[in-house]
């Protein structure tokens, strides 16, 4: 919108330039070019005056403590008041976040409405999934023990106080392992019938919050706090200044949370309730102002929390931009973060006093025949979910979206902390003069495609890098996809040549991979945006 | 796919001969784009590659191409006082524009990729494609009868010195391009400025006087094909047409202000683009036909072109309102339309590589520009141009613009901090940690 703006008024510009001296030729001009210069120039002397006044005005203000955070003690209306969309009514009583930067790529393939009838038969939890984690942790069972749902699986021996437990009952039927003999994944059999949960002793939540963390630590659904910086598994010995609970996703394809919260209610507000008890700061909720009816009433109606709404395209979503625009995340500040269906398992240990990890996974993909929601557990296999399912066999399958999910095997298991799963095509094909004249339509952000006269054609994606990886030479691209007042260009720049400082000062605190994966989406050059955060994340990390 | 197997097959070895290897390469990926598939991170990618982003910046050069080329021969015509009118002697003119800027164009491309392959092929990666850009713009802004060894040494001069000295495309303070020209300047003053250099083909005769002067290809080649059709052909010999002057709007601004300008040109004629000077410079329409390609497509900053007019304009404005010397009394917008201000605004300050990098700095960099390029046009007494010197200079000046607005951002959250509670423990304690 602002650039568009800019643009005609640029172009208008210069035809007035174009008549200006068309009119000089014709000899009689000038006297008109004069008399409108002076006017232009009375006007901005008027301006001028104006905005002095005006400055001097808001800086009393200040001075006499009026001024509040968003007060607008200004003559004219704020630049962002004027050219903000129409606030939806339900979000009429809330705070309301315009965001502007960002891209909505819509592919082929999202999910129905409806469930699938698939049953996973094996779950895994996977070390990988926990950024940081020891690569080989102390593994609590055997091949070939029993385990009931919540049961200890394995922990971190740099944080033995966190555990990592089963997600359903069965048998252990392998600990695999990757490279370096670490710890890769630990699979169990599921019974058929999941009945047999470990017994708790569930804590009030009037009790004091060393007991409660405690709890929660042994329980097993503390790693379903997570922190930032850093996007970990949070420390136990941090009072966060604030947690965040972001209610919808943006990604390419994500889950519809409003679907996945139905008939969950209850289980979502205890678990905010637990969540008010762990910091002393607030617990703020993050709700789609963009959707064309408002969010479920399990989020609007949620108590206990402060509800702020987020209107833009990806990744409005994520809950890393929605800190950054209600509560900055500054150095050795700690945000706790927790997903929808991860405070549904906490408001379940509480409610029903046992660790119900089920998970309702979107299964997504344009190479899928049927797509949907399959009601599993955390980690479940994804074979019987493609295998029979595919269009077509040389694909890959994500766990996750397309843009921050991992690549597993056909028969891998989902991650830990993911919801979704998507499955599209390889790319390893060549493509003659693909750079020039693509011969099939792909998802892009630049006008030297036609894709923005057409802003709601669905993609159909697949996994070629189209074109090669290059040094940074186009600027302003990841601005237009970051909704942040950061520069990560120049952040990756920083983290390339080991500048802690520079790091620390562009805000590498307030950016997760996922915060930038737009960045390295849209990037030209084709840089692994995601992987030089995270080695920047990780130094930092190391430094404390 | 039959010519994928082909090509495929006639691969060179890497190890063998790695030059020919990344010769092929380049070649190649101009062919085919390959079948990399993304590894980490986002599993699909924009369809924007650096290919794409160079070849649009060529693209919206090709009209100031045609326009040149075509101008070259209708200059060289019109000192001679022959076919006078813009599309007399067609033939004769875009014969004569095409011989001038072909050799240039191949000479600047035989020494520039020649230098890009051979680093690539040093260095062991891909050939990139910064030479594309640089390699289309230094044709356009030399004067059409530059001497190719002159050209040669320049390109070499700007792309191993400016560039590949800094680490390739991307890494580059200067603009490459500029940087040729900015060589020729210094070291060759006499064939890039003053009035004798901007129309091609005319040398002195024994006794002092300008004539037209033809090789074997105007003469043997395009003569016969002529003659044989019944077409004028070239003429040596023939004298430069009396009371002629080759000399550029801003030279005759500088010796007597803007109705000296008007006495040999008139604001049309400078708009439209038929009177000497580099060879992409003078046609301003098809230079805002490019630019509004660039604007579209949004490869070219809006940012940076808008804030190069204004800070033109604005200088201009104020050296109209000064009025020292003749010079400073044409009109500000009339600055507009003489000399090189739109090419190099449109194409040469919008370089993302030697601009500033963030968004607000390029407000900066590109006012900075239009300020001190007028300045330099104006009040620089040994040459009336100054967009290729107050480019360079900001080119410089980039880096620091960058840093403070970042180091703004800095402050920004470095406000925000505040004191941290966390649980206490012995180990922290002793270690003293956070």
């Amino acid at each position: 919108m602002k650039n568009g703006i800019s643009k005609l008024a640029f172009l208008l510009f210069f035809t007035t330039l174009t008549f200006q001296a068309n009119a000089q030729t014709a000899g009689e001009g000038s006297t008109y070019l004069y008399t409108a210069l002076i006017a232009v120039v009375a006007i901005l002397i008027l301006g001028a005056v104006l905005q002095v006044a005006d400055s001097l005005m808001r800086i009393e203000a200040k001075n006499m403590g009026m001024e509040q955070d968003n007060t607008n003690f200004s003559l004219f209306p704020a630049w962002s008041d004027v050219f903000k969309p129409k606030t939806p009514d339900f979000a009429q009583n809330d705070r309301v976040v315009n965001l502007q930067a960002g891209h909505d790529i819509h592919l082929e393939g999202g999910a129905k409405k409806e469930f699938l009838n698939f049953t996973p038969t094996t779950f895994a939890v996977k070390p990988t999934d926990f950024v940081g984690m020891s690569p080989i942790p102390k593994v609590e069972v055997e091949v070939g023990a029993e385990v009931k749902a919540g049961d200890v699986l394995f922990f971190d021996k740099k944080r033995p106080d966190v555990k990592y437990v089963a997600p359903v009952s069965g048998e252990v039927v392998a600990v695999n392992r990757g490279e370096k003999r670490s710890i890769a994944e630990v699979v169990i059999l599921a019974d058929k019938e999941q009945t047999n949960y470990r017994s708790y002793n569930v804590p009030d939540l009037s009790t004091s919050r060393e007991s409660l963390v405690e709890f929660l630590l042994g329980s097993g659904v503390w790693p379903m706090i997570r922190q930032r910086p850093y996007d970990v598994v949070a420390d136990p010995l941090d009072f966060p200044k604030a947690i965040f609970v972001s209610t919808f996703d943006t990604a390419p394809n994500a889950p519809d949370l409003n679907f996945v919260v139905a008939g969950n209610e209850a289980a979502f507000q205890k678990g905010l309730d637990v969540l008010g008890k762990l910091t002393e700061g607030t617990v703020h909720l993050g709700l789609n102002a963009g959707g064309e009816s408002a969010p479920a009433a399990a989020f609007t109606e949620a108590t206990g929390v402060e509800k702020t709404y987020y209107n833009g395209p990806h990744p409005s979503g994520n809950v890393g931009i929605q800190i950054h625009h209600t509560n900055p995340i500054s150095a050795n500040e700690r945000v706790w973060t927790v997903g929808v269906q991860d405070l549904i398992t906490i408001g379940k240990l509480f409610i029903d006093g046992r660790y119900d990890a089920e998970r309702i996974v979107a299964v997504t993909g344009a190479e899928l025949e049927n797509t949907g929601y399959v009601k599993t557990y955390i980690g479940a296999n994804l074979e019987n979910m493609i295998k029979g399912n595919l269009k077509n066999d040389h694909i890959r399958v994500v766990s996750g979206d397309v843009l921050s999910g991992k690549a597993v095997p056909t028969n891998g298991h989902i991650g830990f902390y993911e919801d979704q799963v998507t499955v599209l095509e390889e790319g390893d094909e060549y493509e003659m003069f693909g750079w020039l004249l693509p011969l099939s339509p792909r998802p892009t952000i630049s006008k030297t495609y036609p894709n923005f006269l057409f802003p709601k054609y669905k993609f159909t994606p697949n996994t070629n890098t189209h074109g090669e990886k290059r040094a940074f030479v186009v600027t302003g691209q990841y601005e237009k996809v970051l909704p942040m007042d950061v520069y990560p260009q120049q952040l990756m720049k920083a983290i390339l040549v080991n500048d802690y400082e520079r790091m620390e000062g562009l805000g590498i605190y307030e950016l997760s991979e996922e915060d930038v994966a737009l960045c390295e989406f849209v990037c030209t050059s084709k840089q692994p945006v995601q992987s030089i955060l995270r080695q920047g994340l990780d130094m930092m990390r190391e430094q404390g | 796919m039959g010519l994928l197997d082909f090509v495929k097959k006639v691969e060179p070895d890497k190890k063998k001969s790695p030059f020919l290897h990344t010769l092929y390469d380049g070649f190649f990926t101009f062919l085919y784009t390959p079948d990399h598939v993304t590894k980490s991170g986002t599993h699909i990618k924009d369809g924007m590659d650096l290919k794409r982003t160079m070849v649009m910046v060529v693209l919206a050069m090709q009209f100031c191409y045609l326009f040149g080329s075509y101008n070259i021969g209708h200059q060289h015509f019109v000192a001679l006082g022959q076919h006078v009118g813009f599309i007399e002697g067609f033939h004769l003119k875009l014969a004569y524009g095409l011989m001038q800027i072909l050799p240039i164009f191949i000479v600047t491309h035989i020494v520039g990729l020649g230098i890009e392959f051979y680093y690539a092929a040093k260095k062991g990666h891909g050939i990139e494609e910064g030479f594309l850009v640089s390699g289309a713009l230094i044709p356009l802004i030399m004067p059409p009868d530059i001497s190719l060894w002159i050209l040669g040494l320049a390109v070499f001069f700007a792309v191993v010195i400016g560039k590949e000295a800094f680490g390739g495309t991307g890494m580059n303070i200067l603009n490459v391009a500029l940087l040729a020209r900015v060589f020729i300047f210094f070291a060759y003053p006499t064939t890039i400025s003053g009035d004798e250099v901007w129309v091609a083909g005319l040398v002195k005769d024994a006794d002092g006087l300008w004539t037209s002067s033809y090789n074997w290809i105007h003469t043997g080649f395009f003569n016969g094909i002529f003659e044989w059709m019944g077409w004028d052909t070239f003429k040596p010999g023939l004298a430069m047409a009396d009371g002629y002057t080759a000399a550029t709007p801003l030279s005759l601004a500088f010796q007597g202000g803007w109705e000296n300008v008007t006495s040999v040109y008139t604001p049309g004629q400078m708009w439209w683009g038929a009177i000497p000077g580099s060879i992409g410079e003078s046609c301003k329409p098809l230079i805002i036909l490019g630019a509004i390609i660039l604007l579209v497509t949004g490869i070219g900053s809006w940012r940076i072109m808008l804030s190069v007019v204004i800070g033109a304009a604005f200088t201009g404005w104020l050296m109209n309102m000064w009025g020292a010397i003749p010079f400073m009394d044409v009109p500000w917008y009339y600055q507009f339309s003489m000399g090189s201000l739109l090419f190099a605004l449109v194409f040469m300050a919008t370089d993302p590589v030697t601009a500033t990098s963030t968004n607000t700095g390029k407000l900066f960099y590109g006012f900075g520009i239009g300020m001190i390029g007028m300045i330099v046009r104006v009040l620089n007494p040994a040459y009336p141009e100054g967009w290729m010197l107050a480019i360079l200079f900001m080119n410089v000046f980039a880096p620091l613009i960058d840093h403070y607005v970042l180091e703004a951002n800095v402050r920004r959250r470095l406000k925000r901090t505040t004191v941290v509670k966390r649980v206490e423990t012995e180990e922290a304690a002793t270690h003293g940690a956070h």
